[in-house]
Order: C-alpha cells, then sequence, then structure tokens
C-alpha cells in the first residue's frame, strides 16, 4: 500500500494565520479613510445642528445675511457659488479641450509634452498665489477699465450708472444694470469667475487629453482614408467619441470649481448683498466661510457658517460621484 | 503633367471651403492653447519681478518685521510649513499607502467597493471643509496648534495617495507576486518584500505629488493652525506656514506685507513646480 504524500503543514498554516492578520492590519488602517469620511459628517452636522434646527429650510431660501440682527439666510452665497462655478465652467470648457486637443492631435512630441507639462503645473499653482495675482495685477485693470467707463466723456454712461444705482437703491435690478460698471477696485463677480476660470482649466484639460487619447487609432484612421481634413476627423470621429469622458471631467472641474476658497475670497470683494451687477462684490459659500468662520462669535453665526461647509461637502460628495461615475462608465472594461 | 494631374485631384478632394475650415479650427485651437498656458507664464513672471527683490538672507532667517516696519523675513513660515507637511505625511502616508494596497492586493475583498468610493469622493471635498473638520476634531478642545492644520493637511493627502499608490501596485505583474508565493512565501511578505519595493518609485511619486498638492493650502489653516509670528516648534501652540503668511500679506494694506507675500508665493510656487517636476522625473524612469 502506498503512503499518502504527507504535505508539510505547519507553515503553511503558519503563514496563514500571519496573512490574516496582515490583512487585519492592512484593513484597519484603509478603515481610517471611512472614519474620515464619518467624522467630517459627524462634526459638521452636529455643529450645523443649532443653525438647522432654528432656521430650517429657510437657511437655504432667505437671502439676508446678516450677523448683527441675527438673520442668517444663505441663498445670495449659494447662488454666487452657483453663478461663479457655472460662468468659469462654460468659458473654461471650449478653451480646456482645445488644449487638449492641440497636445494629443497638432503638436508634434517635442512641443506636446512641454505644454502639456505646463497646463499640469497650473493645476499646481496654489489657490493663494492665483488670488494674490488677481489681485495685483488683474483687478487694477478692471478697476482702470471701470474708471473709463465713468470718465466725463461719456455723461450719457455716467446718467445710466445714476439711474442704475437708484433701481439698486430700491431694490430693482434690470438686465441692462447687470452690465454696468460699479465698483473701483476691480473686484468683484466678474474677477472671479475670470480666476476660477483659469483655475479649472487644468482639470478639464487634463480629463479630455486622456480621454481623446483612447480613441482607437483606427477611428481617425478611417477618417484620414475617406478624404477628410483634420478638423473634420476631430469634430466627427474624436469628439463624439470621447463625448461622455470630457463630460466626468467637466463635471469634475465643477466640483473644484464649487470649493475653490480663498482666491475667490480674496477677490469677490465678500458681499452678502444680493448680486445686481457682474462688476460688483458677492460672496460664494466658501468665501464665506474663509472670511467669517474666524470672527464668528455667536453660536447661531458660527453654526450658519458651519451648514455652508456641510451644504458644500454634500454638494461635492454628489458632483464628485456623478463625475467618476461618468469616467467609469467610459473606461474600456479591462484597463481599470 | 503627371505634376498638374494630382494637384487638380487634390483640388477635386478638398474644396477651398473645407480647406478654410480646417485652418480656420487649428488656428482657434492654437489660440486657446496659448490663452490655457499663459496666466502660468504670467504669473510666474510677475512672481520673478516682484520677488525675486525681497529674497534676501533676511527672508529665510528672521521672522516678519512688526506691522508697519520693514525688513524681517519668513523664517517662521517656512519652519511651520515644513513641520506640518512632515506631520501631514504621517496621516497621509501611513493610511493612503495601506489604503493603496487594500485596494490593489485585496480586491475580491466586500468591502473594496465601499472604500475605494469613498476614498474617490473624499479627493472632491474641498480644503475648508477639511478646516471646518479639523476645527471640530481639534481646535474646539484644545485650541489652535499646528496639529490640527497638520491633521486636516493629513486628511487631505489620503486621497491622492490611495489612488496612485492603488495605481502602481497594480502594474507590478501578477506573475511577480506568484513567484513570491511560489517560492513558500506567506502573502504578506510578498506584498512588504517584493511588491511594495518594486512600486517604491511610484509611490513615492505619488507621495511627492499630494505634498506638493497640499503644501500651498491655506484655507484649512486658517482657523487651525492660524499662524504665528514667532518660530514655533511645538505643534501644540498655533503655526504658521508659507501659503497663510501669502494670504495674510496679500490681503495686508502694508507694502512691506505685500512684498513679503510676494518673495513667499515665488519661494512656494519654486517648491511647488521643483517638487512636481521631480516627482516625474522619478515616475517616469520606472
Amino acid at each position: 500500500m502506498i503512503e499518502p504524500v504527507r504535505r508539510p503543514s505547519t507553515p503553511a498554516r503558519l503563514s496563514s494565520s500571519s496573512d490574516r492578520t496582515f490583512e487585519w492590519v492592512i484593513l484597519l488602517l484603509a478603515a481610517v479613510i471611512v472614519l474620515v469620511f464619518v467624522l467630517s459628517i459627524y462634526q459638521l452636522g452636529r455643529e450645523s445642528w443649532p443653525a438647522l434646527s432654528r432656521i430650517g429650510v429657510e437657511f437655504f431660501t432667505q437671502r439676508t445675511w446678516n450677523p448683527v440682527s441675527g438673520q442668517y439666510g444663505a441663498a445670495a452665497m449659494i447662488a454666487g457659488t452657483l453663478i461663479t462655478s457655472l460662468v468659469a465652467l462654460v468659458i473654461s470648457v471650449p478653451l480646456a479641450i482645445a488644449s487638449a486637443l492641440f497636445v494629443s492631435e497638432y503638436a508634434p512630441k517635442w512641443l506636446a509634452d512641454p505644454v502639456g507639462y505646463l497646463i499640469e503645473l497650473l493645476a499646481a499653482v496654489p489657490s493663494v498665489v492665483y488670488g494674490l495675482w488677481a489681485l495685483f495685477v488683474i483687478a487694477p485693470v478692471l478697476a482702470r477699465w471701470q474708471t473709463t467707463f465713468f470718465s466725463p466723456e461719456y455723461p450719457e454712461r455716467l446718467a445710466l450708472y445714476t439711474k442704475c444705482a437708484a433701481l439698486w437703491a430700491d431694490n430693482h435690478t434690470t438686465l441692462q444694470c447687470f452690465f454696468v460698471p460699479n465698483s473701483g477696485a476691480g473686484r468683484g463677480l466678474a474677477l472671479a469667475v475670470i480666476i476660477l476660470t483659469v483655475m479649472i482649466l487644468p482639470y478639464t484639460a487634463s480629463v479630455a487629453r486622456d480621454v481623446i487619447r483612447l480613441v482607437p487609432a483606427e477611428q481617425r484612421e478611417a477618417m484620414y482614408a475617406l478624404g477628410a481634413t483634420k478638423w473634420e476627423v476631430i469634430s466627427r470621429a474624436i469628439l463624439p467619441y470621447a463625448r461622455a469622458g470630457i463630460m466626468g471631467g467637466v463635471i469634475l472641474a465643477l466640483g473644484r470649481a464649487l470649493g475653490e476658497t480663498l482666491a475667490v475670497a480674496m477677490v469677490i470683494g465678500d458681499s452678502q448683498d444680493v448680486i445686481r451687477s457682474i462688476w460688483g462684490n458677492a460672496s460664494t459659500m466658501a468665501s464665506v466661510i474663509a472670511n467669517q468662520f474666524g470672527d464668528a462669535q455667536e453660536l447661531l453665526h458660527r453654526s450658519s457658517v458651519v451648514t455652508l461647509g456641510l451644504t458644500l461637502f454634500f454638494l461635492s460628495v454628489v458632483v464628485n460621484y456623478v463625475a467618476r461615475l461618468i469616467i467609469a462608465r467610459l473606461t474600456p472594461k479591462g484597463i481599470q | 503633367m503627371g505634376v498638374s494631374t494630382l494637384t487638380a485631384s487634390r483640388r477635386v478632394g478638398l474644396s477651398p471651403a473645407r480647406r478654410a475650415r480646417n485652418m480656420f479650427m487649428g488656428g482657434l485651437i492654437l489660440l486657446a492653447t496659448l490663452i490655457v498656458v499663459a496666466p502660468l507664464i504670467l504669473i510666474f513672471a510677475y512672481l520673478l519681478r516682484e520677488g525675486l527683490g525681497a529674497m534676501n538672507l533676511d527672508f529665510f532667517t528672521k521672522v516678519p518685521a512688526p506691522e508697519g516696519e520693514t525688513g524681517g523675513g519668513l523664517l517662521n513660515a517656512i519652519l511651520g510649513s515644513l513641520e506640518m507637511l512632515a506631520m501631514a505625511s504621517v496621516i497621509g502616508v501611513g493610511v493612503g499607502v495601506a489604503g493603496g494596497i487594500f485596494l490593489a492586493e485585496y480586491p475580491r475583498h466586500p468591502l473594496m467597493p465601499s472604500i475605494r468610493m469613498i476614498s474617490d469622493v473624499l479627493a472632491g471635498i474641498p480644503a475648508i471643509v477639511m478646516g471646518l473638520v479639523a476645527y471640530g476634531l481639534i481646535v474646539l478642545r484644545f485650541g489652535f496648534s499646528g496639529l490640527a492644520g497638520a491633521l486636516a493637511l493629513g486628511f487631505l493627502m489620503i486621497p491622492i495617495v490611495v489612488r496612485t499608490s492603488e495605481e502602481v501596485l497594480k502594474l507590478v505583474p501578477q506573475t511577480v507576486r506568484e513567484a513570491g508565493l511560489a517560492l513558500g512565501l506567506p502573502k504578506w511578505l510578498v506584498t512588504l518584500k517584493i511588491v511594495l519595493p518594486a512600486a517604491a518609485g511610484g509611490i513615492i511619486t505619488g507621495v511627492m505629488l499630494a505634498l506638493a498638492r497640499v503644501a500651498g493650502e491655506a484655507a484649512p489653516l486658517l482657523f487651525t493652525a492660524f499662524g504665528n509670528n514667532l518660530v514655533n516648534a511645538d505643534p501644540t501652540k498655533p503655526m504658521s506656514a508659507l501659503p497663510l503668511e501669502i494670504y495674510r500679506g496679500a490681503t495686508s494694506a502694508y507694502d512691506e506685507n505685500q512684498r513679503m507675500a510676494k518673495a513667499g508665493a515665488l519661494l512656494l510656487i519654486l517648491l511647488i513646480f521643483a517638487t512636481s517636476l521631480l516627482a516625474r522625473r522619478f515616475g517616469r524612469r520606472k
């Protein structure tokens, strides 16, 4: 009778128990990620509870934010956040896609790499540095432009401004007044939009570039073989194919824009009034947190500011989740 | 004769309208790319012109002069930034690399999809919100401190490190793991002694990119580290950082503070560019 082969069982058992320990250690450390997420919700939720319970839904619909009288309605800054982000998005998306096309389709390799790298560096510039540059360089230009607008050579413009100022004082706005300059310092909604546009450009651009590279070469070659020009190849074979992925990058950039803080806080002028003119002062949720949280002494004020943080938190969770979903769906199976 | 038929046929294939449209769109794309790259060059040139003059020995060896006086430097901010980044790395690298190992080496674990999703979502949370969280966790109990700032920065580092280390670990060929297992090594030894060293270059790249990213954050430090005009090595006391001094200086009315802010911005941007350049070099060699 043949003896059954005896496998060395001790090392195997030893390794399996040590493997289990290792797995637990790694799992525990990875669970810290979940912990950070849960702690964030708990912390923000607990601190915003006084405001949420006292003010309720009106926190989001009322537009008077006045710490002196104890009124906290965030509608104006929610609008400020959405307006600055969406307008910046609309301006930056075509520019970003064009630069991605340049890097992937037009430029020779010796030029494509440095340009692609410069665009990446654009994302590495800190928010405060953008803010500093906007404050010292662009704001004076905008201010000069606005003073020119009011120069005595154009009395009819001054008349228009006076009319609009009366309307504003009366809490009315008209579309015509929306474009009338009204700030001497150059700070305000327009500058915030300009700087946000620059800041979110690289996010859309890098996602767009990656997606455009995923377009199969055969697709391009087939179009070229039919005699298409470069632009026809781009507009009919590349962009439609890359559409969904670019959309993911756009939404990712939107998430960035919503939460962008200091550059905007430095240049937007910090006014919690209703937005009356694109040149006027405004505020975003993030800029109000940056400007007011440090000084907020009263419980309700402090809690209201944290509620803005909580709102921003959920907004960015949703936006990022949607972006990842779109990008993940687009990634071909097997690449992950 | 042959040449003329060739040009004739090309003229048939590509009408002037299509040719013009092609040229026009190409021009627009070039123009847009110039517009995209211009701010970077303008910012860099501006900071070089304005900040270089203020970057003398004092800048690196002295603390800010009292409000309204000239002279002084940003030693407090430079040391504070380094100290907080070092502390943040402990959290960011420890949890981040472990998270990357978990996602890459245990892809069939039931918790894997949710941890990956939460890590992705965490990457998009605004830095200032993380500042509010760190404020509630630490500052409310123990007061403003470098530690609270480092915690916020560490939280911000985690998702970046997770993502890059997961990607690099997945690039290590499966056969390498199998070879290790075939030698009778337990899985944890294979992971620690074979897979991790093989991916080390990429992981270091990811950590450097994460550091470059959070080194420029001022928003979460506004009400955690708070800032300090003196050199401070005690992590339980308020601490300054380069981005904080840039923010204060840029919004200050004093010329001297603005000058310091511009020099600080130049230093910060140079450090960040150098780090990401190095990271890229390092990453590409692999």
